[in-house]
């Protein structure tokens, strides 16, 4: 009998340690297949809509384009080791991870928006619910608590709110949807940017952590008096309420395609002629700018090591951003402004090393 | 040890010997080989953060504080939670299919309990959003808060929202079930009839030979089984991120959100860009290391008293 016992007790150890290694092992997926042109690797917000242009692009070149969505941060990884020809990430990447990178200066390319919607269970209330930055900023720190908050129901004028406890979800797992809605936090309230600060993940002050997406909106879904955030396209697929959110310029907006596109515009407005695109556009000016939008983006290193594959990168960037950009909306990504699709087709030109 | 084998067969046994040899040696040098490359990678965290690390109950990515206190309070808790919440009625499942059901419920009854284990752990999380949170959340927490009066109690305080200790723990017992009962069931058949025949001959009724031939008989077996059950619901990820809450806090509520060391490891390893936060995950992956096998030598200490009062 002890010997069975024996044997069961190294079993023991062994499962209880593969649970956590599971994790680790999806991060070095997708690094080199045989038969693919081009590798790469990272977020997985514009998966959808990226495996629809490669597909797409396969079809019509010939060309194939082998991503991993592995998650930003391990985009950027792949993409410093060199083990990828492209990466992609939600955020951009920051000086240090610049300068980290062993193929030299690395480039920024937005490639469609995202948005962020707050979402919510409020049985009864049928009209779109009103917030500010502010409202969303105090309602995520704690300090409004009741649905029925002075400051809620004036913002929301002829809509009659429960008197009912909030129930904040967030998600618990690092994410570019959190680095959005974090970023937009420290944007418009100073309370939240002297607290938790921006991040994929941060520390919470309250509420529940929902793994995914579908995690938050599955807590939302059943749970009267909860308010959490997901991706417009998800909530657009799922049938979520999306709250209107009060902008810059005191619009209160509903955010749909056409709103977050309005977003980049108010941002790119702004930029300089020599930007590198690693800018947020949270809070954006645009009278009808929706405020939680990103840009996500591609990157690209300025010297290619590899001729025919930099020609086969910048080949299809420049489909990306022409043909590109009309499935974009089909799929609940908004297109990059027009204007600014014309300026990084030419930015492409600042590429080198490519074969002729 | 075969130095008298036949001429003809030293080289095979040889080879045997070989091969059977490194088979066994692999097993504790992958394991050892795992173990070196989780403290490795740890160490950055543990240096940094020393003792703090174990005791301090902040998780702030962006502050750059880590410490892991809610996470090995979490994963104790629901494991051992799982643990009591499990054992009882595996046992019984195990009783019932080795000593009460006809052999034609015996097949289905036990493969359909075994099947339990082949559930993926995502399936568990699912069914447990859909359906177990919305049972908690309006009917076994109102239950035992209001109709029981045990709401006044730090162990069930709180609102309940669902997303919970408690129903973390309820998934991992149902999770860790099919392996109690799978070994109780095998080692309660496997006592021998002559021990039965003997508790019945010295006019035992069919309870009292269960309970004090066979049950007694089978304990160390048992309580492997019980370990095995305890060993997985420590190292559970995916259904148990799903509905914990994921919120690193210590609170004695089982109402209230948890977090585990295995969730933290799941949910933020993907993204974390900075050495500390890696590093700080990787402790998080060798402290559940280390409490996986305290809890095995603790185990096996009880296993080795149990079974010599036993016999």
């Amino acid at each position: 009998m002890r010997y069975r016992f024996a044997a069961v007790v190294s079993a023991v150890t062994f499962l209880a340690c593969s649970g956590a290694e599971k994790q680790s092992a999806g991060a070095e997926a997708g690094a080199t297949t045989s038969g693919v042109d081009l590798n790469g690797a990272g977020a997985t917000f514009p998966l959808p809509i990226y495996s629809k242009w490669f597909s797409n692009y396969a079809e019509q070149t010939g060309v194939k384009i082998n991503y991993g969505s592995v998650g930003s941060g391990a985009g950027i990884k792949q993409l410093s080791e060199q083990t990828v020809d492209f990466g992609a990430s939600d955020g951009p990447m920051n000086d240090e991870e610049l300068a980290a990178a062993k193929g030299g200066p690395v480039l920024h390319f937005p490639t469609v928006l995202g948005a962020v919607v707050i979402t919510y269970n409020l049985p009864g209330v049928t009209t779109p619910l009103k917030l500010t930055g502010e409202l969303i900023a105090d309602i995520f720190l704690g300090k409004i608590t009741k649905w029925n908050d002075a400051r809620l129901v004036a913002e929301n004028a002829g809509t009659t709110l429960p008197a009912q406890d909030i129930l904040v979800v967030h998600r618990s797992d690092g994410s570019g949807t959190s680095f959005i809605f974090t970023d937009y936090l420290t944007a418009v309230s100073a309370a939240w940017k002297a607290g938790p600060g921006k991040g994929k993940s941060v520390a919470w002050p309250i509420g529940l952590g929902g793994r995914g997406n579908e995690g938050v909106s599955g807590s939302v879904k059943q749970t009267p008096g909860t308010i959490g955030y997901v991706e417009l396209a998800y909530a657009k697929q799922n049938g979520l309420p999306a709250a209107h959110v009060k902008n810059a310029a005191g619009n209160v907006v509903e955010p749909t395609i056409a709103s977050i596109t309005a977003a980049a515009e108010g941002a790119i407005a702004q930029l300089g002629p020599n930007s590198d695109y690693r800018v947020s556009i949270v809070n954006a000016p645009g009278a009808q700018a929706y405020p939680i939008s990103s840009f996500t983006w591609l990157l690209v290193y300025t010297n290619q090591a590899d001729g025919a594959k930099g020609k086969k990168l910048v080949d299809f960037m420049r489909w990306m951003y022409t043909t590109g950009q009309q499935s974009a909306a089909s799929l609940d990504y908004a297109p990059l402004p027009a204007a600014l699709a014309t300026q990084l087709t030419e930015r492409l030109s600042s590429i080198t090393g490519i074969a002729q | 040890m075969g130095s008298t084998s036949i001429e003809g067969a030293s080289s095979a046994d040889r080879w045997y010997r070989i091969i059977t040899t490194a088979c066994a040696l692999s097993i504790p040098l992958l394991l050892g080989f795992i173990a070196l490359q989780v403290f490795v990678g740890a160490w950055p965290a543990f240096e940094k953060f020393g003792l703090s690390f174990l005791t301090g109950s902040t998780w702030d990515v962006g502050a750059g504080e880590f410490g892991a206190a809610p996470m090995i309070y979490g994963t104790v808790v629901s494991s051992v939670l799982a643990l009591v919440l499990a054992t009882p009625l595996a046992l019984g499942v195990a009783i019932f299919l080795s000593e009460f059901a006809p052999p034609w419920l015996r097949q289905p009854v036990a493969f359909l309990v075994d099947l339990l284990a082949a559930i993926p752990s995502v399936v568990y999380g699912l069914w447990g959003i859909f359906v177990l949170l919305p049972v908690l959340r309006e009917d076994v927490m109102p239950f035992l808060a209001t109709t029981l009066g045990l709401g006044n109690t730090p162990l069930f305080s709180g609102p309940a929202y669902g997303n919970s200790m408690l129903a973390a723990s309820v998934i991992l017992a149902i999770m860790i079930l099919p392996y109690i009962s799978a070994v109780a069931r095998e080692v309660l058949m496997a006592v021998p009839r002559a021990q039965r025949e003997a508790a019945l001959a010295l006019g035992a009724t069919r309870w009292e030979m269960i309970r004090d031939a066979v049950v007694p008989y089978a304990r160390s077996g048992i309580i492997g089984g019980i370990i095995l059950g305890l060993g997985r619901a420590l190292g559970e990820t995916m259904a148990v991120t799903m509905l914990i809450g994921n919120r690193a806090e210590l609170s004695a509520s089982l109402f209230a959100p948890g977090y585990t060391l295995a969730s933290v490891i799941a949910n933020e390893f993907a993204e974390a860009s900075t050495e500390f936060h890696t590093a700080a995950l990787m402790a998080c992956g060798a402290v559940l290391l280390v409490v996986t096998l305290m809890v095995n030598m603790i185990a096996r200490w009880l296993v080795g008293r149990v079974a010599r009062e036993g016999r």
